[in-house]
């Protein structure tokens, strides 16, 4: 029984010991190979589309739903403080800082990430990487290094963006709900944020973009077996992509914390 | 010339390749004959490069595979044309631009050369006017020929094909091996073939190998594979249920009798 146990538990730790290899070695290989020539521009345009672009609807719902609750749950405290006032910069900061990243990333890792490992875990068991690398062509450099690139730019770009519409969100709660006046709640917001909050919420989405990248094909890479196989891949990809991606969010507000108290 | 020396290869502990070797002359239309899983495709991936041996070589056209650099096995495979199972045609690209894939990734020829040569290859396969459509739309036999016109486009002189007769109905199968055939006659590529189809390994191969248990047991002309007293290749080209494949264990006497039929 014990045994047992052990035997498990040093299964799971060689083979999340494997994963890391592997995902470093891809990491390490799509670096190198996103500065060598040939650039994949149009590739990495059609990524930047499809990530960017085609998540702006639901990145829009749930960026002003966001801003709309943060607003409607903080006026409950503040009400009773009589500091209706703030609530404008509390929504600005905290999705700034925190909530815009976040949420942003955890959206773009559900929809782009398990799509990217669905469509790459799909070619897997078809045999599609096998017919790349046997036309010469490196199926890291065509498929990888366009979504790696995509995926860090337009993360914070899409980041931005959710930031903009939360706050849009806590204006509509506050400005047509309260009664609090136009002027004044963007003044607030305008006077709550630093560029050091703008910057530490979208530097770190930077790496998140990377991380969603990486393990998201990572996985597809490794499907095995057939519709399951890809099934599980895409599972895994999503749980993996929050569980890093939350990890790297408490390592980044740690550091920031730190660096810029 | 292909030269396959005593490679091995496993996979999760499975050794699949176990000290295969074989020479394939230039010009010749080979037939790997074998059962389902037994690493007939996994051979033909090593000729490819795909997949490299755990030890042993594998030479083609004087270039060691599993030594050369990326370089140079990229401008090898740039010779040899694969053949996929189920033609492992891009889903994203259109026809046009699976055909032309090679050539559009690699060769940066004009748009007008590009149209000329992928219109060519397609027609060589029976399916001129198909460039726009998407491989979603194809039935298995066109993808399978659309897959050799991919092959085609990039001028090869090794062409590997996988099952290509496997999942298509008997007429499209016959006409996939008069297809191979007059390929070959025309272009006088090598061409190795990985089949269990014995109708088909009969009628295009010059010669035909059978692998079992990672080893290549025997070879020889089709007459000769035909006439062969080895239980294992009589039981494989008669289908046979019975037989020394079909038992648990291997009788040693029938592992001893792995000589080859003509070498």
């Amino acid at each position: 029984m014990i045994a047992n146990f052990f035997i498990k538990l040093g299964q799971k730790v060689i083979s999340f010991l494997y994963f890391l290899g592997g995902l470093s070695n891809l990491a390490a290989q799509t670096l190198y190979l996103t500065f060598s020539p040939p650039y994949q521009r149009r590739r990495i345009f059609d990524q930047a589309k499809r990530t960017g672009y085609d998540s702006l609807l639901i990145v829009s719902l749930i960026g002003m739903f966001i801003g709309m609750i943060m607003a409607l749950q903080t006026a409950v405290l503040m009400q009773r403080l009589g500091s209706e006032m703030y609530i404008a910069s509390i929504v600005a900061i905290s999705l700034v800082r925190e909530l815009g990243p976040v949420i942003t990333a955890l959206i773009v890792a559900g929809r782009v990430g398990a799509a990217i490992t669905a469509e790459i875990g799909s070619m897997q068991v078809t045999e599609q990487i096998d017919a790349l690398e046997a036309f010469a062509t490196n199926p890291v450099k065509y498929l990888v290094v366009p979504r790696f690139v995509a995926l860090s730019l337009m993360l914070p770009v899409l980041t931005l963006y959710a930031d903009l519409v939360g706050i849009f969100g806590g204006y509509a709660i506050c400005v047509y709900r309260m009664g609090i006046s136009s002027s004044m709640y963007l003044k607030i917001t305008a006077d709550a944020l630093f560029y050091k909050d703008l910057f530490t919420g979208l530097a770190k989405t930077v790496f998140f973009g990377m991380i969603i990248a990486f393990v998201s094909c990572y996985e597809g890479f490794n499907v095995e077996g057939g519709a399951e196989g890809v099934g599980k891949a895409t599972r895994q990809s999503v749980v993996i992509s929050f569980i890093l991606i939350i990890t790297a969010d408490c390592f980044f507000t740690a550091l920031f914390y730190f660096i810029f108290p | 010339m292909i030269e396959i020396k005593n490679v091995t290869k496993s996979f999760a502990g499975r050794k699949v390749l176990d000290g295969a070797s074989l020479i394939i002359p230039d010009g010749m239309t080979y037939v790997i004959i074998g059962r389902s899983g037994c690493g007939k495709s996994v051979l033909l991936k090593h000729i490819e490069g795909i997949l490299k041996p755990e030890s042993g070589e594998v030479i083609v056209n004087g270039h060691n595979v599993s030594k050369s650099s990326e370089d140079e096995l990229n401008e090898l495979r740039m010779k040899i044309g694969f053949v996929f199972q189920g033609g492992a045609l891009f889903d994203s690209l259109t026809v046009g631009e699976n055909v032309g894939f090679g050539l559009i990734e690699h060769d940066h020829i004009g748009q007008q050369e590009l149209l000329e040569r992928v219109e060519e290859a397609l027609s060589m396969v029976g399916l001129g006017g198909i460039e726009n459509v998407m491989p979603s739309e194809l039935s298995g036999g066109m993808k399978k020929r659309v897959s050799l016109a991919r092959a085609l486009c990039i001028n090869p002189q090794i062409i590997l094909y996988d099952e290509p007769t496997t999942g298509v109905d008997p007429i499209t199968a016959d006409s996939i091996n008069e297809l191979i055939k007059s390929l070959h006659d025309k272009l006088k590529v090598t061409s190795i073939v990985v089949t269990h189809d014995m109708k088909s390994a009969y009628k295009i191969a010059d010669r035909i190998a059978m692998l079992y248990r990672g080893k290549i047991i025997a070879e020889g002309t089709p007459e000769e594979i035909q006439q062969s007293n080895h239980p294992v290749v009589h039981q494989f080209i008669n289908g046979l249920a019975q037989g020394p494949i079909t038992e648990t264990v291997e009788p040693k006497s029938v592992l001893d009798k792995t000589q080859k039929v003509h070498m």
